[in-house]
């Protein structure tokens, strides 16, 4: 994947959201740049109302930006029609939220099967596609499961299945792990592993250091802005002896 | 280190080199870091004060690893008495908090960059302590040593957010 890192699939530049007006005007985010590489894992932490979220909004054309570009491979977003947008949405990007958001009505296997059927895929290649992705996850055998029937954990696995569904240029995941206890947590944790391992894009906003600690580049937010980055690939060296003196095993 | 070696000794009378095994399965990839000298200097320094005593398979050898080494009675006495103590983690809060304090009091740095610069480092090491524990087969004695390492490394980087907020919230008021 190391050798694929190099283009950008998703950029920003300048980007800035603001509302209110006069002394109430709040930039939510203020003059963001921003280049995800294909294959990239990337971390964005920071207190609540740092602004995180809304970044992730405006990544994924779910919101417009005062100022500044989006670029998601060679599509601007800021600059489409709102039926452009959806459709690069539906096409191009997968989401996963901290809430699930799965249709209650729905199995599993009809949550993830439908962006692919909204996509225009055959019904057949749906279900195929579907089953491939509850495979992915862990779930094959929860398929005709309602959401209610499921725990958090996988429920949100299956998020995550239908949001890799339509083979997103990039997945964007809001606080994935934020509903989830320890061992759930750590489920969830392991499957982004494998998506990267697969060469996935992927742009989590999280509280969960644990999570976070599994990008290859975790970047620290405040007021609105950038204030740091931490690369936490390579460097392929365990530092064990550190770890060990960390639990109090100095000579 | 001592008292965890005569607590090994209480199941029986020992070799070094199996007390060494047993530390190295219980810790995993962390008693790599071991030296494999250290357990002949600890249990040395046991038999000095007379909390173990050894007795020598074969008269032939003067050598560390022939001896057998045993509890004496002052040993289980002490065993006893270090399962009833209750030790305590020592992180070093105060110092870290104190450098922010007078940091800022001194205006010698942007305490928020400290702030910054110590995140990066805990993350380093949680990333590390999780590929660890990632790589040990479930419910090992090693993993179990890891998920702590993980948990206190987490709690640390919360106090860091804490941190963080405050030193935030003081520079925008003033």
């Amino acid at each position: 994947m190391s050798d694929a890192t190099d283009v950008p699939v998703l950029r920003t530049r300048g980007l800035r959201l603001e509302y209110g007006r006069g002394a109430g005007l709040v930039r939510a985010v203020d003059g963001v740049d921003l280049e995800v590489a294909t294959g990239q894992t990337v971390a964005v932490m920071g207190p609540s109302g740092c602004g995180k979220s809304t970044l992730l909004h405006l990544l994924g054309g779910l919101d417009k930006p005062s100022h500044g570009e989006v670029w998601l491979a060679g599509s601007r977003l800021d600059q489409m029609t709102e039926k452009g947008l959806a459709r690069l949405r539906r096409t191009a990007i997968g989401f996963v939220f901290q809430a699930f958001h799965l249709m209650e009505e729905l199995t599993a296997t009809e949550n993830v099967e439908l962006p692919a059927l909204l996509a225009g895929r055959s019904p057949r290649a749906a279900r195929e596609r579907a089953a491939k992705l509850l495979e992915q996850v862990g779930l094959t055998d929860r398929g005709t499961h309602l959401p209610s029937a499921l725990s958090g954990g996988q429920r949100q696995r299956v998020a995550i299945a239908r949001a890799l569904s339509n083979d997103p240029l990039v997945v964007l995941a809001d606080e994935p792990t934020g509903n989830l206890d320890s061992e759930a947590t750590l489920d969830v944790l392991r499957l982004f592993q494998t998506l990267r391992a697969a060469g996935q894009t992927l742009v989590i906003v999280t509280h969960d250091s644990r999570i976070a600690a599994t990008a290859d580049r975790l970047i620290s937010m405040r007021d609105g802005a950038f204030v740091d980055e931490t690369r936490l690939t390579g460097g392929t060296t365990a530092r064990l002896s550190d770890l060990a003196s960390f639990a109090g095993l100095d000579g | 280190m001592q008292e965890v070696v005569l607590a090994m000794l209480a199941k029986e009378p020992s070799h070094g080199y199996e007390l060494r095994a047993r530390l190295r399965n219980a810790l995993g990839p962390l008693g790599e870091a071991m030296n494999d000298g250290q357990i002949y200097v600890v249990l040395g320094r046991l038999e000095k004060s007379g909390l173990v005593a050894t007795e020598r398979i074969e008269t032939l050898s003067d050598r560390s690893d022939r001896k057998v080494y045993e509890l004496t009675a002052a040993g289980q006495q002490r065993v006893t008495d270090w399962l009833t103590e209750v030790s305590w983690p020592k992180p070093d809060l105060a110092e870290f908090h104190l450098k922010l304090v007078a940091t800022a009091a001194a205006r010698l740095a942007d305490p928020l960059v400290i702030v910054d610069a110590q995140r990066r480092e805990l993350l380093l090491r949680l990333r590390d302590a999780q590929r660890a524990a990632m790589s040990e087969p479930d419910r090992s004695d090693a993993a179990l040593l890891l998920e702590g390492i993980v948990l206190r490394l987490q709690a640390d980087l919360r106090w860091l957010e804490a941190c963080e907020r405050n030193w935030a919230g003081r520079k925008g008021r003033s």
